[in-house]
């Protein structure tokens, strides 16, 4: 199995490009992923909980939190996605469902996948805020592994964030803790958890200035290293090592920031990406952009995991958390996620939009084209759309992509000289 | 024969739903909401005095939508938008969006910024059905579109209106019930095209209107005045969300076989369940969602759609499955394998019919229906 892990982690550090080796990343998530894989032996509990859940209480009670789309995006990095899928299609599963969905579930019944399956879940925690595939995701797996489901509902925010949607997610974070003390047989600290709170909070706020550096010129990071950085904030948020992690990071990005060290060599244009990574080809596409001078400084994707700080308070975490899960990047509005755009594009001075349209993910991609029209009436920016798909590797034609990159590329240097 | 009006009427009327919207404005000076979704509180458009009628999507060369929505969004949204760009629902005042799955959620925002018929209103109901908090905010939620209705339209939706609502619907959904029944107990009586023509315009009609023409209709098809033909049929149950395809229920006729039940969003589920009348109107509106056989982008339990497709099928006696599906329905293909596992554990023959747009031939799909009847 350690073969296995090291295999994985090898081929997740293949995609972390442009910053120098971060030994640290790969240390925390083999410790991350032996622990979980052995929880047995050491009498933790593991929880599979969706990327947008609310992680902190399953920390306070120690319970090994494990992330099905993070293993997704491993078996993507891992080109592994494909065959996937295939088994999945054979059980049934149609070959238009979401490709993390496809693959976990097939690997699950195999144990397949770069890490050899994922631990046994001793219960599941699906919070609906990223979408509804999870719902039935979730369901699927409650009925393969037998264990109880929790399932947290959080309204989605067409246009706002109605004060009985409040009631309703605020009664269910108290249900939640119920379940979770059901499931471990013992109660939930609240000193702990106030501590794990802060840590969220602090972690977050970490993430979002890592990001931030991207506003630099040269930009000291790519959105291509946020992919790789990210799987700390969303696994491990609340604890002191995801904390310890971004402050080094930070630390690490600010000399290059003051030593005017770019991420791409000849910086020249400035891009925005959105939606999730196609995982399979992340090293080609980093190659591609910066082949043109492009640095794609800044993405909708990692942004998530700290979106919501501004719904936050960190001394009363529990409280607040029902609404920060709540008005999450997909939970809301298009109109609202073309401001959040919009913002973006002014904060980190953006040339270009580049919207991956993935087959896998309907409310991230639905509601695209409208976006695109947006942005382009408002700012003027170019934008490229490109079909694919975040994990199956067969929704993806390299000749096709290239092309299109290069004629907007074309376009943007025309506009921009 | 009073029956055979009636349903030429009904076929009419399910032919060409915008012609009748139209006529309904028109002569009756009536309001319209649009909706697309069996989880819309009709009741409480009724009470409002407005008129709640279904759209299923238009079918044929989808051009406008296109710039909105990619090619894997499913056709039901896609068609939808499309009727609306090129202003098919110009007689409506507006339309609701009760929260169901990520594409139909994703059509209420471009819906919201593309088009203006009035009234917009988005019901984000609870996705799990199973807590008392749900139930709170189900109630909740009902709660805020009765006023937003009363803000919208400029009237007031008593409780008596409600009341008087839900006896009406009431009424209407017994009324189904016994047409299905009667058709499910002898298949002979009446086509299974004809039962859907009566299901699917009574999403359309005018509801007083259909309240007053069911009772004729089931006392017609009681004393056998239809022309539906002799020959033994094999009794399948149908099931999935929308089917916008008469041609189903006529070509599995022709196959040997008949629609005697469904789990379908425009057949059972859209009447299943009679509303208490006897305590908080809106609070009875919910009890009803909370308990009606669920849709797959809703939680009641992780076996509740298996356990109620076994249920059916032994409860109608039925003698085989067809799943149907919409492509790109993300919540009935991710059900499918395990619903297809239980009607194997029970020795239930099933066979899926995916459908992206339109039908395959005649030809074609009656051969696949007379393979799977021959199995039966």
């Amino acid at each position: 199995m350690k073969d296995l892990l090291i295999y994985c982690l090898a081929k997740a550090k293949k995609a972390k490009l442009g910053l120098s080796k971060n030994k640290g990343m790969r240390d925390i998530m083999t410790v991350y992923y032996m622990e979980a894989k052995t929880a047995r032996l050491s009498r933790r509990k593991v929880a599979w909980i969706t990327s947008g859940g609310p992680v902190e209480p399953l920390i306070a009670m120690d319970i090994i939190p494990v992330y099905p789309e993070n293993h997704g995006a491993m078996i993507g990095a891992s080109k592994m996605g494909a065959e996937l899928c295939e088994k999945a299609e054979e059980m049934g599963y149609s070959r238009d469902l979401c490709s993390y969905a496809r693959s976990d579930i097939s690997c699950a019944t195999v144990n397949g996948g770069p890490i050899g399956g994922l631990p046994r879940p001793d219960m599941l925690v699906c919070c609906n805020n990223i979408c509804g595939t999870v719902l039935k995701w979730y369901e699927i797996q409650a009925r393969y592994f037998n264990v109880p489901l929790f399932i947290l509902d959080t309204p989605f925010c067409h246009t706002e964030y109605a004060e009985e949607m409040k009631r309703y997610v605020k009664r269910q974070i108290e249900e939640y803790l119920v379940f979770l003390e059901d499931v471990c047989g013992r109660k939930l600290n609240h000193a702990t958890m106030e501590k794990v709170g802060r840590l969220s909070v602090e972690g977050q706020q970490l993430w979002q200035a890592v990001l931030d550096t991207a506003a630099n010129r040269p930009s000291p990071m790519t959105a291509f290293d946020a992919f790789f950085h990210l799987a700390l904030i969303v696994t491990l948020r609340g604890t002191q090592i995801t904390v310890d992690y971004y402050r080094n990071l930070l630390k690490t990005l600010n000399d290059k920031v003051e030593k005017g060290i770019g991420a791409v060599p000849n910086e020249r244009y400035r891009l925005l990406w959105d939606n999730l990574p196609i995982w399979y080809r992340l090293r080609w596409l980093s190659k591609k952009f910066a082949e043109h001078d492009a640095c794609l400084v800044a993405d909708t994707y990692t942004t998530a995991w700290c979106g919501t700080l501004k719904y936050m308070d960190e001394n009363k975490f529990l409280d607040s958390m029902a609404e920060a899960y709540t008005r999450i990047y997909l939970n809301i509005g298009i109109d609202e996620m073309a401001k959040t755009v919009m913002d973006m594009i002014d904060k980190y001075h953006v040339d270009g939009f580049v919207m991956h349209s993935n087959r896998s993910c309907k409310p991230y991609s639905l509601g695209q084209y409208d976006i695109r029209r947006i942005v382009q009436e408002e700012k003027g920016i170019p934008c490229l759309v490109i079909e694919a798909d975040m994990t199956d590797e067969r929704n993806f034609s390299e000749s096709q992509v290239a092309t299109r990159i290069n004629a907007f590329m074309e376009m943007i240097k025309e506009r921009k000289g | 024969m009073v029956l055979m009006k009636l349903l030429d009427e009904f076929h009419g009327i399910r032919d060409d739903p915008y012609t009748y919207g139209k006529k309904l404005k028109a002569e009756r000076n009536r309001k319209i909401i649009g909706y697309f979704c069996s989880y819309t509180p009709e009741e409480i458009i009724y009470a409002a005095g407005i008129h709640p009628m279904r759209l299923f999507g238009a079918q044929g060369e989808i051009t406008l939508a296109d710039t909105h929505f990619q090619a894997y969004c499913c056709s039901l949204v896609r068609g939808a938008l499309e009727g609306a760009l090129k202003g098919k629902l110009n007689f409506l005042d507006g339309t609701v969006f009760p929260h169901t799955c990520d594409s139909i959620q994703r059509l209420s925002d471009v819906w919201r910024l593309n088009t203006s018929f009035g009234f917009f209103a988005d019901v984000v109901l609870p996705v799990k059905l199973n807590s008392e908090s749900a139930r709170r905010y189900m109630t909740d939620v009902l709660s805020k579109f009765r006023n937003n209705l009363e803000k919208g339209f400029g009237r007031r939706i008593e409780d008596q209106h409600l009341r008087k609502a839900i006896d009406t619907y009431n009424h209407i959904r017994t009324y189904l019930e016994q047409i299905y029944s009667l058709h499910s107990e002898n298949p002979h009586i009446i086509s299974g095209s004809d039962v859907y023509a009566i299901v699917r315009a009574s999403m359309i009609m005018d509801r007083d209107d259909l309240l007053d023409k069911l009772p004729a209709v089931v006392e017609g098809i009681k004393r056998g005045d239809t022309d539906a033909d002799n020959g033994t049929k094999k009794r399948i149950l149908l099931v999935g969300g929308i089917c916008n395809h008469p041609d189903v229920y006529r070509i599995l006729e022709k196959s040997g076989g008949s629609v005697i039940w469904d789990d379908l969003c425009t057949g059972s589920r859209y009447f299943s369940g009679i509303i208490d009348n006897s305590g908080d109107p809106v609070e009875s509106l919910a009890n009803r969602y909370m308990e009606r056989p669920v849709c797959p982008a809703k939680h009641l339990s992780v076996k509740s759609r298996g356990e109620h497709l076994v249920n059916l099928v032994k409860e109608k006696e039925a003698d085989g499955v067809i799943f149907l599906l919409l492509k790109f329905c993300d919540p009935h293909a991710f059900d499918y394998p395990h619903m297809k596992e239980y009607c194997n554990r029970q020795g239930i023959p099933c066979m899926v019919l995916e459908i992206e747009d339109r039908l395959p031939t005649e030809g074609q799909l009656l051969t696949r229906f007379e393979t799977f009847m021959h199995m039966l």
